[in-house]
């Protein structure tokens, strides 16, 4: 075990910057990351264990025990329930013969919940070592169950891949595409290297005039003009790096797994333009690891971009210089806050930094940094190559170009969709089949859940801004118990916890949507969770405490009926039950479990 | 270079430096804006809250937020007052805080802005979530129970490689304070002294002393925090 | 004008608050010609003879006899006070929240290093003890609670003040030194 991790460490470098690789290596490796290991690697890199430890107990994918040989990782997202999940988890449950969160006796199998994986659109899902399991059903467990007995590798328990990329021999996976429209930007025709020629032909000035003017604006979400972000970090004096946030997180989102997957080059091309104009040397895609199954795919992308001189050395023959790696995170939703994705990719905690400093004026390694949603590198790709204007053309006056959007839930042809800014909910809702619909969370948890009432409102940056997560919930469904508690226990998970009025208020507002369900509820509590979460909301420090009240918010605004339907209109309810309190130390002692009154 | 530049909180006409944070600039104009995690003169971790001041309308922690020339502080506005409020209590029912049976009570920050505050009882349901105390190291108790997550053991205590001997552990509702076992083995009697006094709290307590200072004439027992900065004639 | 009546209770506690109330020394005079007591350990009058005003009730509720005074109380009584941080918050008793009742009675009664001969393992279940519940509760989350007295004890002067001000109705302000949790 020594030899093994003293190489790894040296192999990345020797320094604790790049702990986030040696600790993924080693649990790899070691199917954990022990104590013994964290002692080996603090002492090999000079820390304290606390540090390591630091870093090691952030991330969901870093065990201290080890999982099983085979470790399945559940997707408890709204839509992987939604699909069914419960029925999955009780065949595997019934298989292993263990309960989730426990590894089997003899080492063979782990089952674990883990949040949204990226795949919506074919739920229920499941990582099992870092491999996807798809549409899963008790048959599918069964027979994976079968083939783990049997000890058989994880990628040979199935030969049927997913269209496209997915059928690649350095992919070889299940997953589908899905892509159920495509517009002339993202996912129109694309010819490797086109935008970047004609960036190369100009000055960088220009390169940035023209994504400016574009009004190209953050496609993660948060919707920060594009091109002024780039502005900002050109002017400061030091070199400055470019970040690609693949970290898409938000339950419901999945348009940047096809871009990984269909448009792997044009994301690179994307950074490469931005590292020119922005005068960077070095990029870096930050890539979550629930998609850990695409490394060797984008590697090879990369390869294949330095080989044709559009990465690297003297790109194109310029005399420009730039190159990209790869950053694996560990499984940690507040990493796609851009601070927290440069702390992660420093080897540290994803904790969110204070602002001022933002990260273009000191980023990554304290350097200017920009950090741009996937899809928001590759529209400018299309920017630079077609020109702003022809993008401005798409869109609505104040939202140009297209968005794509990645919709789930009950809906006949889940899947991401390219679409103009402007499109109505209504019309969305026809254009995937779905009816009898109860709401639309639009852009997932810290987004909005939409009444029917709304449905004329348009997907746009002026009235419906969106990352492009959009979970159709059918009528059918509990709306409390499916989606608002579902969003809330997620968002206690994934808090950091660093700043407490987001650790603790999610906890807060978890246990009372939990009493409201439970019909422990009065009137009053529910001015008071609006009242708590705004507290939360005004005061946290990055946007995940602020967004996360938002399932409460838009829920007990937009649904206020559901609510009262389930309050009582009295001043004071006790929770407390009698017979619940009493029943563990009765039985104990070994006396009857009643009361006299 | 720093340049003088002018400001307000409430009102008040207040004078500080370019790139000074609002808090330290408002301790310097006699104005107390409450902190758990702030320590003057180490990076800031922002990690409290309990500083949130609004700055020309928009809410901002007051320790990670440096002035700007011109700017309007809000700082005592009732709905400011209220969220500090509900932050103490928030504290108080997140972990569990049984004042008369803690060694910091009457020195303790949290319990002063509890009674700052006029906390009475938490607005919120107390959650009894177990944590555990580690008595392992020779010379310091890590009271988990107590704990704040205000960063400041983690930020200050370190040896002379700079190595830390406080972490977190885990994130989120899993979120704890550590000791790094091996480095605590060997920690000095200041440095032990040094880390039971920047906690804001009784997490952190150094083994074999406690009780020293009679109730009565302990910290906070007759004036309420913040009095000192208050009191300060310019 | 009849004068307010007053009853007075010790639940999961250590009568340290009821302590407290004596503390009030000399004024304890002028407080018996400003209330009537009913139901108190004070007085030691043992159920309800009437309809009180207030109610001040020390300690948290530990068990099925707690929440049986508790409720008795908000029913004989206008205004329930909660004095001192057993009533507010469980206080000491409520370290034990969090553990499992079965590991603390086990504690108590078995394994604890105070427990003397237990060989046949006896255990307190005889149906006329009250039933420990699976935690301390603050008297908040059982009945409605109007007044809330913090320390431990509540200082004298807090009591006293507090009391003073709900029978006259006069404002009360309370000084800096007076509330506090230990």
């Amino acid at each position: 075990m020594k030899e093994k991790i003293i190489s790894i460490v040296e192999s990345n470098g020797k320094t604790p910057e790049r702990l986030m690789d040696i600790l993924l290596a080693v649990q790899e490796e070691f199917r954990c990351v022990s104590d013994e290991a964290v002692s080996l690697i603090a002492s090999e890199l000079g820390i304290s264990e606390a540090d390591v430890n630091q870093t090691k107990t952030f991330y969901h994918f870093f065990t201290s025990k080890p999982v099983g040989k085979y470790a399945v990782y559940m997707n408890n997202s709204a839509t992987s329930v939604m699909s069914g999940m419960h029925e999955v988890v009780d065949e595997f449950e019934n298989q292993a013969g263990i309960k989730f969160g426990e590894t089997s006796p003899d080492g063979l199998i782990s089952l674990d919940y883990t949040a949204c994986i990226g795949m919506s659109d074919q739920e229920p899902a499941a990582l099992i070592n870092s491999v996807v399991f798809t549409e899963l059903s008790r048959e599918k467990v069964k027979k994976i169950y079968a083939d783990m007995k049997a000890g058989k590798p994880v990628e040979s328990m199935f030969s049927e891949y997913g269209d496209g990329n997915n059928a690649d021999p350095l992919v070889k996976s299940m997953v589908k595409s899905n892509i159920r429209k495509a517009w002339p930007v993202c996912l129109g025709e694309y010819e490797v290297g086109k935008g970047l020629e004609k960036a190369l032909a100009t000055d960088s000035k220009s390169v940035i005039e023209e994504v400016k003017n574009s009004d190209l604006r953050g496609r993660g979400g948060a919707g920060f003009p594009t091109g002024l972000k780039w502005l900002f970090c050109s002017q400061e004096k030091e070199t400055p790096y470019v970040m690609c946030n693949a970290d898409e997180g938000e339950p419901g989102t999945f348009k940047d797994r096809i871009l990984l997957t269909e448009r792997t080059a044009m994301i690179f091309e994307g950074m490469t333009i931005a590292g020119y104009a922005i005068g960077a040397k070095e990029g870096i895609l930050y890539l979550r690891y629930e998609y850990r199954y695409l490394k060797a795919f984008v590697e090879k992308v990369l390869e294949d971009l330095r080989s044709k001189n559009l990465l690297g050395k003297n790109i194109l023959g310029k005399g420009f210089d730039f190159d990209i790696r790869v950053q694996f995170g560990a499984g940690a939703y507040v990493c796609g806050e851009e601070s927290a994705l440069i702390e992660s990719t420093e080897g540290k905690r994803g904790e969110p930094r204070n602002r001022p400093p933002f990260p273009t004026q000191r980023g990554y390694n304290n350097k200017p940094t920009i950090i741009n949603n996937v899809e928001t590198f590759c529209s400018a790709v299309k920017i630079i190559e077609n020109g702003a204007d022809w993008y401005k053309k798409l869109g609505t006056e104040e939202s140009s170009g297209t968005k794509l959007l990645s919709i789930s839930g009950d809906c006949k042809l889940p899947g991401v969709y390219e679409v103009e800014w402007g499109m109505t909910i209504m019309e969305m809702l026809e254009m995937v089949g779905a009816e009898d619909v109860q709401a639309v969370q639009v852009s997932g948890p810290s987004g909005i859940c939409v009444p029917p009432a709304q449905f004329d409102r348009k997907i746009a940056i002026e009235d419906l801004p969106t990352g492009g997560s959009m979970i159709v919930v059918g009528g059918h469904r509990d709306l409390l118990k499916d989606i608002v508690l579902n969003f809330m226990e997620f968002f206690e998970d994934e808090s950091c916890g660093s700043c407490i009025t987001c650790r603790s208020f999610n906890m807060i507002l978890r246990k009372q949507i939990q009493r409201v369900i439970e019909g422990k509820s009065i009137k009053s509590d529910l001015d008071n969770m609006v009242a708590w979460g705004e507290i939360m909301k005004n005061t946290s420090r990055c946007g995940l405490g602020q967004s996360s009240a938002n399932p409460v918010f838009t829920t007990i605004q937009n649904f206020r009926d559901l609510y009262e339907s389930m309050v009582k209109d009295v001043e004071f309810k006790s929770d407390f039950d009698i017979d619940k309190a009493i029943a563990e130390s009765c039985e104990y002692v070994g006396r009857p479990a009643k009361v006299h009154e | 270079m720093s340049e003088k530049i002018k400001f307000t909180i409430d009102g008040k006409e207040c004078e500080g430096q370019t790139g000074q944070l609002i808090v330290d600039a408002a301790a310097d104009n006699g104005v107390y804006i409450p902190v758990l995690c702030h320590w003057r003169d180490v990076v800031p971790a922002g990690s409290c809250r309990i500083c949130t001041v609004k700055v020309n309308g928009r809410f901002m922690a007051a320790c990670t937020t440096p002035i700007e020339d011109a700017c309007s502080v809000e700082n005592n506005t009732p709905e400011l007052q209220d969220i500090r409020k509900a932050i103490v209590e928030m504290l108080f029912v997140e972990g569990n805080h049984f004042c008369p049976a803690c060694e910091k009570s009457g020195d303790c920050d949290l319990q002063a802005l509890g009674y700052r505050y006029q906390m009475m009882v938490p607005r919120f349901p107390y959650a009894f979530e177990r944590r555990e105390l580690d008595a392992e190291s020779p010379k310091i108790f890590l009271e988990k129970n107590r704990c704040i997550f205000c960063k400041r053991c983690i930020r200050m205590i370190k040896d002379e490689q700079g190595r830390s001997y406080f972490g977190f552990k885990g994130r989120g509702k899993h979120l704890e304070i550590a000791l790094d076992k091996k480095l605590a083995e060997n920690m000095s009697e200041e440095l032990a002294m040094e880390a039971m006094k920047i906690c804001p709290v009784g997490a952190i307590l150094r083994k074999e002393v406690g009780f020293a200072t009679p109730i009565g004439e302990r910290k906070y027992d007759n004036v309420p925090i913040g009095s000192d900065i208050e009191n300060l004639q310019k | 004008m009849s004068k307010p009546v007053i009853a007075t209770a010790s639940l999961a506690g250590c009568f340290g608050c009821h302590m407290s109330v004596l503390d009030i020394d000399d004024r304890i005079l002028k407080l018996i010609e400003l209330v009537e007591f009913n139901k108190s350990p004070i007085n030691d009058i043992k159920t309800f003879t009437k309809q009180c005003d207030i109610g001040i009730i020390e300690g948290g509720c530990c068990n099925t006899e707690n929440i049986h005074v508790l409720k008795d109380f908000r029913k004989n009584c206008k205004i329930l006070i909660s004095l001192g941080e057993c009533a507010i918050m469980g206080g000491l008793p409520a370290m034990r929240n969090g553990i499992p009742v079965k590991e603390c009675i086990e504690e108590a009664y078995l394994g604890g290093p105070t427990v003397g001969e237990n060989k046949e393992k006896i255990l307190p279940n005889d149906e006329e003890l009250p039933i420990i519940l699976d935690k301390v509760y603050p008297l908040h989350e059982i009945v409605k609670i109007d007044y809330y007295l913090p320390g431990c004890p509540p200082r004298a002067d807090l009591i006293w003040q507090a009391v003073v001000a709900l029978v006259t109705g006069d404002e009360l302000n309370i000084p800096y030194e007076l509330v506090k949790f230990d």
